[in-house]
């Protein structure tokens, strides 16, 4: 597929209007390449012109910072920052909530400031200035229930992008019972994606798993990557995977439209 | 003679709002051996929090039962202040009734009917809630936290409520002259008719011992908070005030890290060049906190300010899937702490000397700060703003910073990142790989 990158938007002479930031997660896990290509079907299907870093994109040190390695996280941070204000980037966007907020909250006070989207939010706009539309046919009626990732919902009070977009999918979306500010965690976040979990009785994404199946679905959705390859995990512990299909919001918006 | 009541009235006043404020004073003092922290900024948005969230009580209501019975309690405590104003001049002049005939009798009725009804909502209300902690027994108030002392005082706080209320209406409805007059005791009359077979003398003996008892059990009350954990009632204001007003996922960026990162980015900066005039001996900046005294002055107001209901653990995924954190036990080992460290400036004059103890593993463990997953929901729940998240992500810090106590898998991660430029192990010349696959 078609992905400028910075350096040759440069070398061209051009500045796009928005920096794709794709994250680890997105880089580099199989099941979230597929988020971020879905995602560029999208930028695609609506004529933005886009860019990404490419091999000059590194972590945004969140998965640092809350591990509590402050020093890795502003190293990482200022690194970024020198080659996003290089490009003289204005606007970014993430399908990653963990990036989302680092960027969006914690680069400022370090000379990192950007205007920065969630994919979700910049999907929305998208449609609002009518550049795309969602066909609602494909996944007429469909079960769905969605997990809202903690760094988008609760860190940034972000509930509402990604059910706008929901709603015009056509499928019948049940919330969980807790949703919105009183969502479980998936289990992911704090860098706790990288460790094994604590001694204790259960795993989180398990727990969290037994939420969205109480909601009898046929599509667990959610904005996250990390927040995917937990309920990923979760459906398959509780043997569900025949059943439950765990997409992302862009994978959705994708196959709606049959990109 | 005839002042003897109003001396002895006064004096205990005095010791007893002396006493507490001496206690206040300890608290302040407790409360100011934690770092220094800007919150003076956006004043407009820090009332408007206090006056939403403290005052209006906007996230009790978060769940509901407990919410309005909360609301009830509350407004009962305030409102019928104004009838302990009337109390304590009426001891001070040996006066009865004081108001009465500055507010004229109809609106004196008003007052005091509404403090009965509010009295005897508080009453129910208390009821309800020692039901839901001693017979319902809901979990979180039978957390692991919560044995002993916890539990007790939770209890006692109920029982010193339902005790106040109770004098309260027993006073007005053994003054006869009250209760002749018929207006005004919307819920004494009820316990009038019991108490009517006694004297006018024993009546009045009743009507008085309940007064006294009344007032001082206040102050009894009132020093009683500085030990337990309802100090939320006078620290929820300042508390929600002083409260981050960013967005919660902001995590602050140290800026002694950034001193140093700057530091070591600067192409010019002499990595041997001796330190500036007069910096000799500089303490190198401690990253992270591993004892109370390297928290922020707001972080142990938290503490203080904490009144134990374990919303935050009761959403905490952590708890909930048996870890051993407890966000709320973040909190009460932070308390505990600070108090320690109190107490032993006290007894040595003023200067702490070193217990070979501190907040980190004696307090708090290792293994509560590594469950963690920062979701937020501790901040989120808290009807008054406390935020037991920044406690964990700063003993995080210094457990990583100053000890490299992360584990194992943690290292490997944060090896990656410093390597690769992500958290897995792989080439940074890969990363762009996705958009030719498929």
């Amino acid at each position: 597929m078609i992905v400028p990158t910075m350096a040759e938007m440069m070398a061209q002479g051009k500045q796009p209007e928005v920096l794709f930031w794709v994250g680890a997660a997105g880089s580099f896990d199989d099941r979230a390449k597929k988020i971020t290509r879905a995602f560029v079907k999208i930028l695609h299907q609506a004529n933005v012109d886009f860019a990404v870093l490419g091999t000059e994109e590194s972590s945004t040190g969140d998965a640092a910072k809350r591990a509590g390695n402050e020093f890795l996280f502003q190293m990482q941070a200022v690194t970024n920052i020198e080659v996003l204000n290089a490009y003289e980037v204005k606007t970014i966007v993430t399908c990653d909530p963990h990036s989302f907020n680092t960027l969006k909250n914690e680069y400022p006070s370090l000379g990192g400031k950007y205007t920065v989207f969630h994919h979700t939010q910049y999907i929305k706009k998208l449609i609002a200035d009518g550049r795309l539309s969602v066909n609602d046919s494909i996944l007429k009626n469909k079960r769905l229930t969605y997990h809202d990732p903690c760094y988008l919902g609760r860190a940034n009070d972000e509930y509402e992008s990604p059910r706008d977009l929901i709603k015009r999918l056509g499928v019948h979306l049940t919330e969980m019972k807790r949703s919105k500010s009183t969502a479980l965690c998936c289990g992911a976040g704090g860098a706790q994606m990288f460790k094994e979990p604590e001694k204790g009785d259960k795993d989180i994404n398990v727990l969290r798993t037994e939420d969205a199946l109480e909601t009898n679905p046929e599509i667990i959705a959610t904005g996250c990557p990390y927040c995917n390859t937990m309920m990923i995990d979760g459906v398959k512990f509780k043997e569900k995977e025949a059943d439950v299909l765990v997409l992302d919001i862009a994978e959705l918006i994708a196959q709606a439209n049959e990109l | 003679m005839q002042y003897i009541p109003n001396i002895i009235f006064a004096l205990i006043l005095i010791a007893g709002i002396g006493f507490f404020v001496k206690n206040i004073r300890k608290l302040i003092r407790n409360i100011k051996l934690g770092k220094e922290v800007d919150r003076s900024d956006n004043k407009a948005a820090r009332w408007k929090n206090m006056a939403k969230i403290a005052l209006g009580q906007y996230k009790m209501v978060r769940r509901p039962v407990s919410g309005i019975l909360h609301v009830a309690v509350y407004l009962g405590f305030i409102i019928i202040n104004i009838e302990v104003l009337e109390i304590i001049i009426d001891g001070l002049l040996g006066t009865h009734r004081v108001f009465q005939p500055i507010l004229g009798d109809g609106f004196y009725a008003f007052l005091i009917g509404t403090f009965e009804i509010l009295a005897a909502l508080v009453f129910v209300s208390v009821i309800v809630f020692w039901i839901r902690r001693n017979v319902i027994k809901l979990k979180r108030f039978w957390n692991k936290e919560m044995k002993g002392w916890p539990k007790n005082d939770g209890n006692i706080i109920l029982y010193f409520e339902m005790v106040l209320m109770s004098l309260f209406i027993v006073m007005n409805a053994s003054d006869i002259a009250f209760q002749e007059a018929g207006i005004g005791n919307p819920i004494s009359q009820f316990v009038y008719p019991i108490l009517k077979g006694f004297t006018p003398e024993m009546l009045h003996i009743i009507e008085q011992s309940a007064w006294w008892i009344h007032i001082v059990g206040i102050l009894i009350f009132l020093n009683y908070l500085y030990y337990s954990k309802h100090l939320h009632i006078l620290l929820a204001f300042p508390n929600t005030f002083y409260a981050k007003l960013q967005p919660k996922g902001q995590l602050d960026n140290l800026e002694a890290v950034t001193k140093e990162v700057q530091l070591m980015m600067d192409p010019s900066a002499d990595p041997y060049a001796a330190p500036a005039e007069g910096a000799e001996d500089e303490v190198p900046e401690k990253f992270g906190a591993s004892d109370v005294t390297d928290l922020n002055w707001v972080q142990l107001m938290n503490a203080y300010t904490c009144t134990e209901c374990g919303r935050c653990t009761s959403s905490c995924p952590a708890n909930l899937t048996g870890k051993e954190l407890s966000p709320r036990a973040i909190m009460m080992k932070t308390r505990d702490r600070m108090e320690e460290v109190g107490a032993n400036i006290d007894a040595n004059g003023g200067t702490f000397k070193d217990d070979g103890k501190q907040l980190l593993n004696d307090y708090i463990t290792p293994e509560e700060l590594w469950a963690c997953t920062s979701c937020n929901a501790c901040v989120q729940e808290c009807p008054i703003n406390i935020d037991p998240l920044s406690i964990i992500m700063d003993m995080r810090r210094y457990l990583v910073m100053e000890e490299s106590a992360a584990p194992q898998e943690l290292n490997m991660m944060m090896t990656n990142i410093e390597n690769n430029g992500a958290p897995w192990q792989y080439n940074q010349m890969d990363r762009l790989n996705w958009k030719d696959e498929e």
